[in-house]
This record gives structure tokens, sequence and C-alpha cells, in this order.
């Protein structure tokens, strides 16, 4: 899988949790989870656990607790499909 | 001076029809909610009908954002549907939930009986007994929290009042909006979204057929199944949904124009303390009579006063009974014994959410000026028969009504009685 690929993804799966108007092409690596996107806090924990069910991966806790933006999500995804 | 309290808005989920429109449709023609539902006959229960709101996903997504659908399970979705719809139907706009806005002037009570058990079946007690607590995902405490509808809705709305969920088993949609009235006669606030919620799950269901008080009889005929006040009757059909009203202080309805659907002249609350014939699952009459009798009293009325009823009339043993204790709660014979209907005979009995589904059903009856026909029970109960001119099968225009008594009674033998009153502007 490529970056892009699991940019692409993440951003698919992140859209449902987002409060903020924008739109998913308007969402970059940049991005922040919960200022950008507006995200309610909780709502982290069901995203990682998203990611583990799609990508077939297990993200401990300290790992989720560095996320901050979206580049963040792919870099971790990255790194434990790789 | 008492501060008069009004309905100015109303919203509902149920078996017979989602919003006001389609609900009252089905009330003027007596279009029964209940149907058969394969999943209870596969599980071996007793009763295999019931009532079951239906919304379709389109329906929903019309409602929520994909992210506001998070943390909703069928109680806080029919809920949080119901209140929306009231307030908008009050006249007021939904602000998106990135506005800064608080009512402070607003709260809900809606409450439900057993709220977010569909949640702690499915996933909450597998999941643990599994040792999968890691993957329940953060959204289980808002789905399974006793004040999880109401604590949606405060959110959804931006309420700054109280915002909370009563809970006292069939009684609780009729407490709410006790309770609500209080608080705007308290001056505590301008108005209140009040009503209950009940979700579909059959394990809420599986317990009430354990006890063998559901109707068991009709399972190839599920819309004859609900049978309040019938000689027939055999126990109660499970309903579900969610029914609010927007409760105002006459003045802020006033000052901002809403339209008005009925006052709320009286109310009042009691229990029957579980003596005098009455037990966990059984009324104590008195404490029926007496409650009753409080809201007359509370609403500055007689009896006589009252042109019609809408029962608790759940299809059990205990219809002959309300019968009894309401001629004597209004102080009435059999021969001047008020118009009375029964609302479960067409959406079965919602639990929770009852009181709150009848009473949209009792102020709309009022605001046009109808009276609903009871389905099933053309062979009426023995001990009702000399009530028969008072029972109402077939829908009627009923131009002189003018006062409505709705009464919720629920397990722990607690009462609810409320009277609204045609609102007529001087």
């Amino acid at each position: 899988m490529t970056r892009d690929d699991v940019f692409k993804k993440a951003v698919e799966m992140l859209v449902k949790y987002k409060k903020a108007k924008l739109t998913a092409d308007q969402i970059t690596e940049q991005t922040t989870l919960l200022k950008d996107l507006e995200m309610n806090s909780a709502r982290l924990v069901d995203m990682i656990l998203d990611f583990e069910d799609e990508f077939n991966v297990r993200i401990e806790d300290a790992e989720a607790d560095a996320v901050r933006t979206v580049g963040d999500c792919v870099e971790l995804i990255m790194r434990k499909v790789s | 001076m008492k501060t008069r309290v009004v309905v100015t808005g109303m919203g509902v989920v149920s078996p017979i029809g989602n919003g006001l429109e389609a609900f009252e449709k089905s009330l003027r023609e007596g279009h029964s909610g209940i149907r058969f539902q394969p999943e209870l006959e596969k599980l071996q229960f007793g009763c295999q009908v019931a009532g079951v709101s239906e919304l379709s996903e389109e329906t929903i997504n019309s409602y929520f954002s994909e992210e506001q659908q998070i943390g909703m399970n069928s109680h806080i979705l029919f809920a949080c549907i119901a209140a929306m719809d009231a307030w908008k139907d009050a006249g007021l706009e939904i602000l998106p939930e990135n506005s800064e806005k608080v009512h402070w002037d607003c709260g809900a009570i809606v409450g439900t009986g057993v709220g977010g058990i569909d949640t702690i079946g499915e996933r909450l007690v597998p999941m643990t007994n599994e040792g999968r607590v890691r993957r329940l995902g953060s959204t289980i405490i808002e789905r399974v929290m006793v004040s999880g509808a109401s604590a949606k809705v405060g959110g959804l709305l931006g309420l700054g009042g109280q915002v909370s969920s009563n809970s006292c088993a069939c009684s609780t949609g009729t407490e709410a909006i006790a309770e609500a009235a209080w608080r705007i006669e308290q001056g505590l606030c301008n108005r209140m979204l009040a009503g209950g919620s009940e979700g579909v799950s059959l394990y809420t269901w599986a317990g009430f057929d354990a006890m063998r008080v559901l109707n068991r009889n009709h399972n190839q005929s599920p819309e004859k199944a609900s049978r309040p006040m019938s000689a027939s009757a055999a126990g109660f059909v499970p309903g579900s949904g969610a029914g609010v009203l927007m409760i105002e202080s006459l003045e802020s309805a006033q000052a901002r124009g809403a339209r008005i659907y009925a006052e709320l002249i009286g109310k009042a609350v009691n229990c029957g303390g579980q003596r005098m014939g009455g037990s966990m699952t059984a009324p104590n009459p008195t404490g029926v009579q007496r409650c009753i009798q409080e809201a007359l009293t509370n609403a500055n009325i007689q009896g006589s006063q009252v042109d019609a009823i809408n029962g608790h009339l759940t299809a059990t043993f205990a219809d002959p009974y309300e019968i009894q204790n309401w001629q004597q709660g209004l102080q009435v014979t059999p021969e001047t014994f008020p118009r009375i209907n029964a609302t479960k005979s067409l959406i079965g009995h919602a639990l929770g959410a009852a009181g709150g589904l009848e009473s949209v059903a009792c102020v709309l009856q009022i605001y046009k000026k109808f009276i609903h026909g009871s389905l099933n029970c053309s062979d009426l109960h023995e001990k009702i028969k000399d009530y028969q001119h008072s029972v109402i099968q077939e829908t009627q225009d009923f131009p002189d009504l003018r006062v409505l008594a709705k009464a919720s009674f629920g397990f722990g033998d607690v009462n609810s009685c409320l009277i609204f009153k045609a609102w007529e502007s001087k």
C-alpha cells in the first residue's frame, strides 16, 4: 500500500467523525484532528479501532495518544503495515 | 398568580407513523401498528407480535449527520427525532451544533423505562464477557446511561435548562410532562421538551413475556392482538417509539406569537405505596383515585367537567379496575361517565414512551376536536359493559371536546395524571 493509498483511506474513514464543515478534499496531512476537524476527543478511541479493523493492525494506547494530525495517522498506519 | 402552561409543539415516532400528520391519520382511520416479529418466533417468545417504530436510513440521514448518529441506539434516535420535530413544530429554529448559542431558558425531561438495553444486550455484556473490553469503543456509556436520550437531545438543540431523563416505568412519559410543567410554573424556565422514548429490543420484551403479561393468542393476527377493554384481552402488546411535547409558559408563548395546541391545566403524580391492594405490578386503587382527584384539584375543575379520558388501558386484567377507578376518581356515574379510548389498541404499550406518545394523541384530539376509536373491544369486558356508551370504538368528531384527562400507571404502583384543556384565547 502506498502512503497516498493509506491517506485516502484514512480520510474516507475520518470524515464520519468530523464536525467541521471541511470537505474530504480539503483535508491534508497537516489537518489537525481536534482543532481543524473539530472531532470530539472521545471519538479518537473509535477512530483507532476503525484503523485497526481496516488495516488489520494493533495500535497501542501510547501510540494512539501521540496522534494529533491526519499525517500522524498515516505515519502510524504505514509503520504498522510495513 | 399561577403561571399557565401550554403546549406549543409536538413530535412523534410511532408504530403507526412518524410525524404528526401520519400519526393523526392512523389514529383517525384506526390503523394498527402491531406486526408479527419473526425474531421473536425464532427465539421462542410466547408473544411474537409488537409495535415497532420504523425509520428508513434516508429519514435518519435527513435528520442527522453521520457524526451525530454516533452514540445513538433506537431509543435515543426516536427521542431525538421526536424532540427535534417538537422544537420545529413550536416554531423554533434548530441552530447548527457549532453555534455558540445556548438556550438557557429551555430544558428537556425525556424519560425512558429501560433505555439502552439493546446496546447492553448486543454489545456491552457479550464483549465484556469475552474479554474484549478494549473493542467496545467510546460510545457505550452515552448509549446505556439512563439519561442517554435527554443528553443527546440537549446537545443537538443546545439546551441550557434542566436536561434529564426521569424513569417510573409505564408512567414515565406522563410524569415527564407533569415535571416539566412544574418547572415552568416555578419560573425556572420558559419552556421544556417533555415526554418519553422506548427502543426496539427483544431484551426489553423478554422480561414481560416471562411474566406472562403479554398476549400470546394473536401471533397469527397481529392487528387484533392489542385488545384493551375487551373480554378476550390476554395481556399487552409491546410497543416502541417516542412522543415529545414542547411545554411552555403562556407568557412566553404569547410573547413570541406561538401557535397554542392546548393548555395543561392540571397534573398530579403519586404512588400507591404498594399497599391497600397495590403491589409492584398492580395498582392500589385508592392511590389511582387520589391521583385523578389531585389532578382535578390542581386543574380547579370537577370530575363532571372532563369530556373524555385517554386511559392507561393496557389489555391486562387491570382494565376493568381502571374504569372503576376513573369513575370513583371523577365522582361520576356509569351513566355520566365521559367518553374513553385506549391509544394502546393501535400502538401497543410503549412502556416508558407510552405517556409521551399518548399525550401527543390527546393533544391532537383536543386541538382537532375528535376522539379516535379503540380497536379490538367489540367484545367488551363484562365489567365494562355498563360503560358501553362511553367506550369509543369508531373515530368520531367531538366539537364539544374541551377537557381531556390522560393517566398512566406503572410498575412500582406509580401514577400520573394530566388534564388538558382546549385552548381558548380570550
